[in-house]
C-alpha cells in the first residue's frame, strides 16, 4: 500500500533526522529550524475558515437559489437547486420602474452622503490629529455619541424636522440624515489614518513654501489616500444598509430599494421569487466595493487605529 | 504625537459641527420638548412636567424590553467574541486565501439590514427555507413564528451570522500587526500554542477586542430592523427589544409624550455607555 509505505519512509526520515541531530552538535540555525518545525500549526487550519464561510454562504445561496425559481417551484417541491432556472424574476425588476428606481434612489443618496460626510470630515479630522484646541476632547466625545445614537430615537424628530424644511421624499434629506452617524465615523477613521502620518511632513512642506491648501491637496491627500478610501467605504456601507431613517423620510420619489422590498411583499401577496431577486441585487454593490478595500477593511473597523 | 495648541483649528471643525448640530441637536430638542408636554391635538401643547418619565420608568413593559435587550446583547457577545477570536486565529496569514477570506467574510456586513432579516425569515421557514425544512425533516419541532424559544434562537443565529465577521476582521487586524520576532522568541522558549495565545496574541489584541466588544454591545443594544423583519417583535412580545418597542409607541400608537420620554432615557443610557467606551479607549491609548 502506498499510504503505509509513505508513512514508514516518513518515520524513517524523522528517525534519521533526530539521530543525526543528536549525533552532531547543533548550530543555532538548526535549533531554530527544529523549533519552527515542531511549533508549526496543524495541517487542518483551513477547516475553520472554510466551515465558517460555508455557514455564511448558505443563507445567501438559498436566496440566490430562490431568485432563479418560479413561485410555483418555490412553494411546491423542495429542491436544493432550481430545476428550471428562470431569469423572469430579474426581468420583473429590470423592466418595472417602481423596482429599478429604488436602486437608483439608494445609490443617489448613498453617494451624496458619502461626498458630504468625507468632505466635511477631512478638515475636522486634520484639526483633531494635529492641534489641541479649546474643548477638543469634549467635541470628539460628542461626535462619538452620535455614532452610538439609536436611529429609532431620531426617526420621528427627523420626519418633523425635514417636513418643516419641505425636504421629505428628497434624496438630500436621507443623505443629510445619514450624516448623523456617518460624519462621526468618517472623522474617527480619518483621524486614525492621519495620526499615522508624521508631523515632520507638514513642517517640511511649510518650510518649502507650500500654502496650507496646496500642501493638503498635493502632499497630504496622497499620503492618506487609503484612509479616504476606507472612510468612503464605511460611509457607503452604513448608508447602504440603514433602513429605518431612509424609510421614514421617503414616500415615493426617493424611496430606497430596501423599503420597496418590504412594501411590495405585502402588496402583491408574497412574490417570493421577485423578493429573492431584489435581495440578491442589493447584495451585489456591497460585494463589488469590498474588493477595493479588502486590505484596509479591518483597519477601518478598528477606526483607523490598529 | 506632540500637538500644538491652536484655537484656529475650530474653523476646520466648524462644518462638521454645523452639520451634526443640524442632524442631531435640533431633533433631540424636539424630543426633549415632547417629553415634558402633553397635547389634546390641534397642535396645542401644555406643560406636563416629568409625568411621562415616571410613567415610563414605572411601566413593566419598558423594563421587560430593557431586560430582553440586555439578555440578547450578552448572549450574542458571549457567542460572537470567542468565535471571532477562534476564527481569526485560524485565518490564513498569506497567499491567495487572505483576500478571499476577507471578502467573503465581510459580505454579510454589507447586506442591507432588512435584507438580512428577509434572508433569515426565508431561510428559517419550515415550508420553503433550507434551515427550517432541514430541522423539521430531522424531527425537530422548530417554528420561529409560534415558539418564543425558536424565535430567540433564530434571531441570535442571525446576529451571529451577520456580525461575527466584524469581530473576526478586528482580531485579524490585531493579529497581523504582531511582528514575527515575537513568535520566533516564543518558539525558542518552547512555548505551547496556548501560551503563545495567552501571552502574545491576546495582549496584542486587547485594543481591537475592546473596540469589537463595545461596538457589538452598542449596536445590539439598538438593534431594530433585523428582528423586526424576522419576527416583528413576536411571538407575543418575546423578541420586542428597546428600539422595536420605541418605534411601536412612537409611530404605531403615536404616543409622542411617552415615546419622547423613553427616547431620552434610552439616549442617556447610550450616552453613559459611550462615555465608558471613550474613557477606556483614551486610557488604553495613553498607556501605549
Amino acid at each position: 500500500m502506498s499510504g503505509a509505505n509513505e508513512r514508514t519512509t516518513r518515520q524513517d526520515r524523522v528517525n534519521e533526522a533526530v539521530s543525526d541531530e543528536l549525533a552532531s552538535t547543533l548550530s543555532q540555525d538548526q535549533i531554530a529550524r527544529l523549533m519552527r518545525r515542531r511549533g508549526e500549526e496543524s495541517k487542518f487550519w483551513w477547516l475553520v475558515p472554510t466551515i465558517y464561510i460555508i455557514f455564511l454562504m448558505l443563507p445567501i445561496y438559498w436566496l440566490v437559489n430562490m431568485s432563479f425559481k418560479t413561485n410555483q417551484e418555490i412553494l411546491g417541491a423542495f429542491s436544493l437547486w432550481p430545476k428550471n432556472p428562470t431569469i423572469a424574476n430579474y426581468m420583473v425588476i429590470f423592466t418595472d420602474p417602481s423596482w429599478y428606481k429604488g436602486y437608483i434612489n439608494s445609490i443617489i443618496y448613498v453617494v451624496m452622503n458619502m461626498v458630504i460626510s468625507v468632505s466635511v470630515a477631512l478638515p475636522a479630522a486634520y484639526a483633531f490629529s494635529r492641534y489641541r484646541f479649546l474643548g477638543d476632547k469634549h467635541l470628539f466625545f460628542w461626535l462619538l455619541t452620535n455614532r452610538m445614537a439609536p436611529p429609532a430615537v431620531f426617526a420621528l424628530p427627523f420626519f418633523q424636522l425635514y417636513s418643516a424644511f419641505g425636504l421629505i421624499d428628497t434624496h438630500i434629506a436621507v443623505a443629510l440624515a445619514h450624516c448623523l452617524f456617518n460624519v462621526p465615523l468618517a472623522v474617527w477613521i480619518l483621524e486614525g489614518f492621519m495620526s499615522g502620518v508624521p508631523k515632520e511632513i507638514d513642517e517640511t512642506a511649510y518650510i518649502d513654501g507650500y500654502s496650507f491648501p496646496r500642501f493638503f491637496l498635493k502632499i497630504f491627500m496622497p499620503l492618506i489616500a487609503s484612509g479616504v478610501g476606507v472612510a468612503c467605504f464605511f460611509c457607503f456601507m452604513f448608508s447602504w444598509v440603514e433602513l429605518l431613517i431612509a424609510r421614514t423620510l421617503t414616500t415615493t420619489a426617493a424611496k430606497p430599494i430596501a423599503a420597496i422590498m418590504t412594501r411590495t411583499v405585502s402588496a402583491s401577496g408574497l412574490d417570493w421569487g421577485v423578493l429573492a431577486a431584489a435581495g440578491v441585487l442589493t447584495i451585489l454593490p456591497g460585494a463589488l466595493v469590498i474588493w477595493f478595500v479588502r486590505n484596509y477593511i479591518a483597519k477601518g473597523f478598528a477606526l483607523g487605529r490598529v | 504625537m506632540e500637538k500644538t495648541w491652536n484655537n484656529k483649528a475650530w474653523f476646520m471643525v466648524l462644518p462638521v459641527l454645523l452639520l451634526v448640530a443640524f442632524s442631531a441637536v435640533i431633533p433631540l430638542m424636539t424630543v426633549v420638548n415632547y417629553s415634558v408636554q402633553d397635547t389634546f391635538g390641534n397642535n396645542v401643547f401644555f406643560w406636563n412636567g416629568s409625568d411621562w418619565f415616571t410613567e415610563i420608568l414605572e411601566s413593566e413593559r419598558f423594563w421587560l424590553s430593557m431586560v430582553r435587550n440586555l439578555i440578547f446583547s450578552f448572549i450574542i457577545l458571549a457567542i460572537e467574541v470567542p468565535l471571532g477570536i477562534f476564527i481569526a486565529l485560524n485565518m490564513p496569514k498569506k497567499g491567495w486565501g487572505v483576500p478571499v477570506c476577507l471578502v467573503l467574510m465581510a459580505l454579510p456586513l454589507l447586506i442591507p439590514w432588512n435584507v438580512v432579516g428577509t434572508i433569515w425569515q426565508v431561510f428559517g421557514r419550515i415550508d420553503i427555507g433550507l434551515l427550517g425544512y432541514t430541522l423539521s425533516a430531522l424531527g425537530f419541532d422548530y417554528n420561529y413564528v409560534n415558539d418564543p424559544t425558536d424565535a430567540w434562537v433564530t434571531v441570535i443565529l442571525m446576529d451571529v451570522w451577520h456580525w461575527t465577521s466584524l469581530v473576526v476582521l478586528l482580531c485579524y487586524a490585531g493579529l497581523v500587526s504582531i511582528p514575527d520576532a515575537y513568535y520566533q522568541a516564543a518558539k525558542i522558549d518552547g512555548a505551547s500554542r496556548w501560551a503563545i495565545f495567552r501571552y502574545i496574541q491576546l495582549p496584542k489584541m486587547n485594543r481591537v477586542l475592546l473596540i469589537a466588544v463595545l461596538l457589538r454591545f452598542m449596536d445590539s443594544f439598538m438593534i431594530y430592523t433585523e428582528p423586526f423583519v424576522v419576527t416583528g417583535g413576536g411571538p407575543g412580545n418575546s423578541t420586542t427589544f428597546l428600539s422595536i418597542d420605541l418605534v411601536k409607541i412612537a409611530i404605531g400608537q403615536f404616543d409622542l409624550g411617552p415615546a419622547a420620554a423613553m427616547s431620552i432615557i434610552y439616549f442617556l443610557i447610550i450616552l453613559l455607555l459611550s462615555w465608558v467606551f471613550y474613557t477606556v479607549m483614551t486610557n488604553v491609548d495613553a498607556e501605549r
